[in-house]
């Protein structure tokens, strides 16, 4: 059954780029003028001199901290102890786990049926209720939190993980359907006519042929909605006070170092070293699949 | 056909039909359901919270005050300087991201060696947490051991006494300068699955006619780009014009860099007004939907038509 995608995939890999052969592609640009160069390593080094500052920065400490040197003279891993040594930054780990594993399940199974609907299923309004969606993403989330501030204090969710889950679902939520209703489309109609013509209702049409399919592309949207659920930043900040629910990116903005006398920025730095680490290894090896997410929904309207 | 056969596919595809359209309402509405209940409930309290004024004394203590906590909002400086900081931050950030990401689509859309690497590269700093973006720009620019002032003070060049992140002007330069780094390689990949879909063809009848590269560029490229721009325009304005983490991690609202959903969480949180906090943050939603319905009026076109192309 996955042959068919399988192909489609392979079409799609091998037809744009023959990488290794020296002719052109477009507009016969085999050889890159200078000047182009010059852009790729500007590019590459706006991207990259940043990344490589804030490890400098956290190799550094006491009075290296402060004497400015391109190249750390003395590199220590002392402000990598303090962030070990540091109870709170392993409960933000754990919270900032929970938080976006539940929120991605649970987003992830409400919107596999509303957006097989919306991408495949006849029915009335479906481009009134897209844009609905659409348009829940671009709310500002100080709208959500606001109110969820009072009501949490109210009824005793405040500073807790699920009080943290349920607003995040509000963005999580529309984010999948509009990524997985791009996906759904792009499986050839004919399999569900093929599986209706062999006596299968709709919804076992759905479970046991085009949700097997759309396998690639849940995986997809789980990474996308994971990451902009452990990136989001007001709610989290708003929602909870104690290092008991505070996730991650909280618990790095409000850092503090061993002692008052200490400059933080050395452990500061290496907390969001440490921080970004998996998530460069989650770039790095879902790489196309996240750019096949980002873009999906986009291009294809 | 023989009439009989047609009379017995009628029903069957009538059954059909409506058995489908009765999953479809059943698929959809636990979600809808559940968006009701995270976004629509909150921000009817939220309007409901916004007419009252709440004791910080004395918990529970409330009275109706109409709309007073927005025309006191709105007859304050700080809202309106709220505002214009957040639509600065909004034009300056999106315009360069707009330029350097079409620029960094161009150069990933070219064959050279490399390549792979340089996409890699760019997608990375759009993964890492906006707070640790904000971290690492606060590195960059500290007065002390920031790369920009050391290397200021090294080559002998002025500004390496500025307080970067102290100072009106420069703080909000910083912030969006984090703000592009982050997100432009997002820019990059609209635009660059929008270069993607541009038949070979169209290149080769511009080169055939004469017309020189920049002439292909501005004559072809970008026209044919424009929808994936103003795409890529729209996602950009509606996320940058609720921006929070920078300016919380860098200046805390500083230094002329206090933004719309900024003052309304300092309202809330940090002075306990629950009124006027959430007076603010209705008007902030108000501010952004306004947005995005001029959008929709001006480029709605745009869009529906990049949509019907791909179908």
């Amino acid at each position: 059954m996955s042959t068919v995608l399988d192909e489609r995939r392979a079409a799609a890999q091998a037809s744009p780029r023959p990488r290794l052969t020296r002719k052109p592609l477009r507009r016969g640009e085999s050889r890159l003028h200078p000047l182009t160069w010059f852009f790729v390593l500007a590019v590459m080094a706006f991207s990259l001199v940043p990344f490589y500052w804030l490890i400098n920065t956290s190799l550094k400490a006491g009075a290296s901290l402060g004497a400015g040197e391109l190249f750390p003279s003395q590199p220590t891993l002392d402000n990598y102890l303090v962030v070990f040594r540091n109870p709170d930054f392993f409960l933000a780990l754990r919270n900032s786990v929970i938080i976006a594993v539940v929120t991605t399940a649970v987003a992830l199974v409400f919107a596999s049926f509303a957006a097989y609907a919306l991408a495949r299923l006849k029915m009335k309004r479906k481009a009134l209720l897209l844009t609905l969606i659409l348009s829940v993403t671009t709310f500002p989330a100080i709208a959500i939190a606001a109110p969820m501030f009072s009501i949490w204090r109210e009824i005793g969710l405040y500073d807790t993980l699920i009080g943290l889950i349920i607003p995040k679902l509000t963005f999580a939520l529309p984010l999948a359907i509009y990524t997985l209703t791009s996906f759904f489309r792009e499986i050839p109609k004919e399999l569900e006519e093929s599986a209706y013509i062999d006596g299968a209702s709709p919804f076992l049409a759905f479970r046991k042929v085009i949700l097997p399919l759309a396998v690639p592309g849940l995986a997809t949207t789980a990474i996308l909605v994971f990451i902009s659920v452990w990136n989001e930043f007001l709610l989290a900040v708003t929602l909870t006070t104690s290092p008991e629910s505070r996730p991650v990116p909280v618990a790095i903005a409000f850092f503090n170092g061993t002692s008052e006398y200490d400059q933080p920025i050395g452990a500061i730095s290496a907390a969001s070293v440490l921080i970004t680490i998996p998530l460069v290894i989650l770039v790095l090896v879902c790489q196309k699949r996240i750019v096949a997410g980002m873009t999906a929904g986009a291009v294809k309207g | 056909m023989t009439s009989t056969q047609k009379l017995a596919e009628r029903p069957r595809t009538f059954v059909y039909d409506r058995a489908e359209r009765r999953l479809a309402v059943r698929m959809v509405a636990p979600s809808l359901i559940l968006m009701f209940l995270v976004a629509a409930v909150p921000i009817g309290y939220a309007i409901w919270l916004s007419l009252h004024q709440y004791s910080v004394r004395q918990a529970g203590l409330s009275r109706f005050v109409g709309l007073d906590n927005y025309l006191d909002a709105l007859s304050s400086g700080a809202w309106w300087s709220a505002f214009g900081q957040t639509f600065t931050f909004t034009a300056a950030s999106v315009s360069l991201e707009l330029v350097l990401g079409t620029a960094m689509a161009l150069l990933l859309n070219m064959t050279f060696r490399g390549r792979g690497l340089l996409r890699t590269l760019v997608l990375l700093p759009y993964a890492i947490l906006t707070v640790v973006s904000a971290i690492t720009w606060q590195t960059m620019f500290e007065p002390t051991l920031g790369l920009v002032t050391t290397v200021l003070r090294g080559l002998g060049l002025p500004g390496g006494d500025i307080v970067w992140l102290g100072e009106s002007g420069y703080a909000m330069a910083v912030i969006v300068l984090a703000d592009v780094w982050k997100t432009a390689p997002f820019v990059a990949l609209l635009v660059l699955a929008g270069l993607q879909v541009i038949p070979d063809e169209v290149y080769e009848a511009a080169e055939l006619d004469g017309s020189t590269k920049w002439t292909t560029f501005v004559n072809i490229t970008l026209p044919l780009l424009k929808p994936a721009i103003v795409l890529a325009a729209i996602f950009r304005t509606m996320d940058a014009l609720r921006v929070f983490d920078l300016p919380f991690v860098l200046t805390r609202g500083a230094n002329g860099t206090e933004s719309m959903s900024m003052l309304a969480y300092t309202e809330l949180r940090e002075n306990r007004l629950v009124g006027e906090g959430s007076a603010l943050s209705i008007l902030t939603f108000l501010t952004v939907m306004a947005v995005s319905v001029i959008y929709i009026r001006f480029a709605g076109g745009n869009i529906r038509a990049a949509a019907q192309e791909k179908q």
